[in-house]
């Protein structure tokens, strides 16, 4: 960025032979553009675009995991994956675990920004424990936590021996077991997030809202709330996307038990096309669901968020 | 989809909190102190903020310990040592084999990564071609897509191609899921330099690959960076994909070796 720049460049266009040069370059632009362009077009059309057709093809097709395209099976397939004995089962769970992941995680990172928020050597202690979970993937926290929520090797054993429960023994105690590894795991980093929004509302907002006499409360309400809006919709949809597409916990976590309560619509998927059935005509089905499902709940989520901020 | 460097225009603020609706993107102001939620809620203090991030902190720290502390059931019975590490060196094919293969994953999807995003930003950025606006959104489009989605295609095609349980095969599929996020992260990086740099060196006689090896890359390495970092550990973290495309022990990466263990634990 030091390098020299021509300080008259792009207001005054001197004489005739940058102007023709620029036009030049636009032209065998279009060329030299596709050239570069074509890495990305590539893997967007072969590992994209493709891979999408097809699902839409296996979808509609009678395809065995082993064998391959087995012809036309077309309303069959989406008969068949609506009926799965699991599927409304998965689709009530996936909800539920997205709803209640949703509202704490962003009600205690957005208290966690607030708390941090000022810098401050303590402060800064703080913030860096809250990340520091963010570092691990999601894998290897879950096993973590398996190991945490043992009734044999974990540091609760003793106590639940004592009070006859188990963390993953109900369905309730698995759901709720597996929202605090996600929340202990992502905290930290949607805590960021708020972080580099609280940190975009000006202080002028705040000492207007203290000369008019606001109290603690009705400036978070009517003040930064609002302001922070920009936030809470982006961290809102990266939240529900999240954990509507949940599998990792839930596979290492609670593999899907006690008793299938906490199987969600990828596990369905997954389970459908590798683990048993090995039908991947009614795999593609449920994906292909889900992908309007999502479409479907992303699109709400924009609008709705888009409307409030014009008001 | 363009971002246009306009000055940013600071307007005055409606010093009125009865129309605190009133949005406005302002720059950001460093005020390390005393901002008003801050001090809402910072009365609990120390003991109550300490615990929390005791919480956080618990699992890890709970963990490092037990594994070199002597416990029945493991592999160190008694006294302090490093049994299970040297248990877990031997496990299945061994902890050096799981991380050489994740290590392989996630250098060639950061390279690849980055070598696409570069040539792809470039193009964005500089250049106007047809279609090029309809390639950028189908980039994009890609977040909108479910992981699974696309994998129990990609694992077909991939076994076409003969690159059914391949590290390569993995390494492809996380590239492309890396795409939107790092083809818009470069395509941004090349908008904030000013076209006057490479048209510089174009009058200099750069080709404009030219332009792009001597003088762009760089004015873009803070982008470049940042996605490499974010390409590594999302390929170094990622289970689902490899779970899908890689069958055969000698090629799991770490977090699928790491979900095997679970069979080690009661």
């Amino acid at each position: 960025m030091t390098a020299t720049l021509h300080p008259a460049a792009p207001s005054a266009p001197p004489a005739a032979s940058p102007d023709t040069r620029r036009r030049r370059r636009r032209t065998h632009g279009a060329l030299a553009g596709w050239l570069y362009a074509t890495p990305t077009t590539l893997f967007v059309l072969l590992l994209f675009v493709l891979p999408l057709l097809l699902v839409l093809q296996m979808s509609a097709s009678d395809w065995p995991l082993l064998s391959g395209n087995q012809g036309l099976n077309f309303p069959e397939n989406y008969q068949d994956a609506v009926s799965n004995r699991f599927f409304w089962d998965s689709v009530v769970f996936t909800l539920k675990y997205t709803v209640l992941t949703t509202i704490i995680l962003l009600a205690l990172s957005l208290g966690l920004a607030l708390l941090v928020q000022e810098s401050s050597r303590w402060k800064g202690l703080l913030r860096t424990s809250f990340l520091i979970p963010s570092a691990l993937g999601l894998a290897s926290a879950s096993l973590l936590f398996y190991v945490i929520y043992s009734p044999i090797a974990g540091p609760f054993a003793d106590l639940m021996a004592s009070w006859g429960f188990t963390f993953l023994g109900t369905p309730d105690g698995a759901l709720w077991s597996t929202i605090f590894l996600i929340v202990w795991r992502y905290a930290g980093f949607y805590m960021l997030l708020m972080l580099v929004g609280l940190q975009g509302i000006s202080e002028d907002v705040y000492e207007a809202a203290r000369i008019d006499g606001a109290s603690r409360w009705q400036t978070f309400r009517d003040v930064t709330l609002p302001l922070l809006k920009p936030t809470l919709a982006l961290t809102t949809v990266l939240c529900v996307t999240g954990s509507l597409l949940a599998f990792e916990q839930f596979y290492i976590l609670t593999k899907g038990g006690p008793d299938n309560s906490t199987i969600t619509i990828v596990q369905l998927i997954y389970s459908v096309a590798f683990q048993g059935p090995n039908n991947l005509g009614v795999a593609g089905a449920l994906s292909v669901i889900v992908l309007l499902a999502l479409v479907v709940i992303n699109i709400a989520q924009i609008r709705a968020f888009g409307k409030k901020v014009e008001d | 989809m363009s971002i246009d460097t306009e000055p940013t225009t600071t307007r005055a603020m409606v010093t009125d909190a009865a129309a605190p609706s009133t949005r406005e993107h302002r720059v950001a102001r460093k005020h390390p102190s005393a901002s008003f939620a801050g001090i809402a809620l910072r009365t609990p203090g120390w003991v109550l903020t300490g615990a929390l991030a005791l919480i956080f902190l618990y699992p890890l720290i709970w963990t490092a310990i037990s594994s070199v502390s002597p416990r029945a059931g493991t592999n160190q019975v008694d006294g302090w040592g490093m049994g299970n590490y040297a248990t877990l060196a031997n496990y299945q094919a061994g902890i050096w084999v799981y991380i050489g293969n994740s290590l392989f994953v996630s250098l060639l999807t950061v390279l690849l990564t980055l070598v696409i995003s570069l040539l792809g930003g470039y193009a964005f950025a500089r250049f106007r071609f047809p279609g090029k606006d309809a390639l950028f959104l189908a980039t994009l489009a890609i977040l909108m897509v479910p992981y699974a989605t696309l994998l129990i295609p990609l694992y077909v095609l991939l076994n076409i191609v003969g690159l059914s349980n391949s590290l390569v095969g993995v390494a492809l599929v996380l590239t492309m899921f890396q795409l939107p996020f790092s083809t818009f992260m470069m395509r941004i990086s090349f908008e904030s330099i000013p076209r006057e740099l490479d048209e510089a060196a174009m009058v200099d006689g750069c080709s404009t690959f030219g332009a792009l090896w001597r003088v762009l890359i760089p004015a873009v390495k803070p982008g470049l960076i940042t996605v490499g970092l974010f390409a590594f550990l999302a390929a170094w973290n990622d289970f689902f994909a490899p779970l899908i495309l890689i069958n055969d022990t000698n090629r799991m990466t770490l977090p699928l070796a790491v979900a095997n263990l679970r069979g080690q634990v009661q």
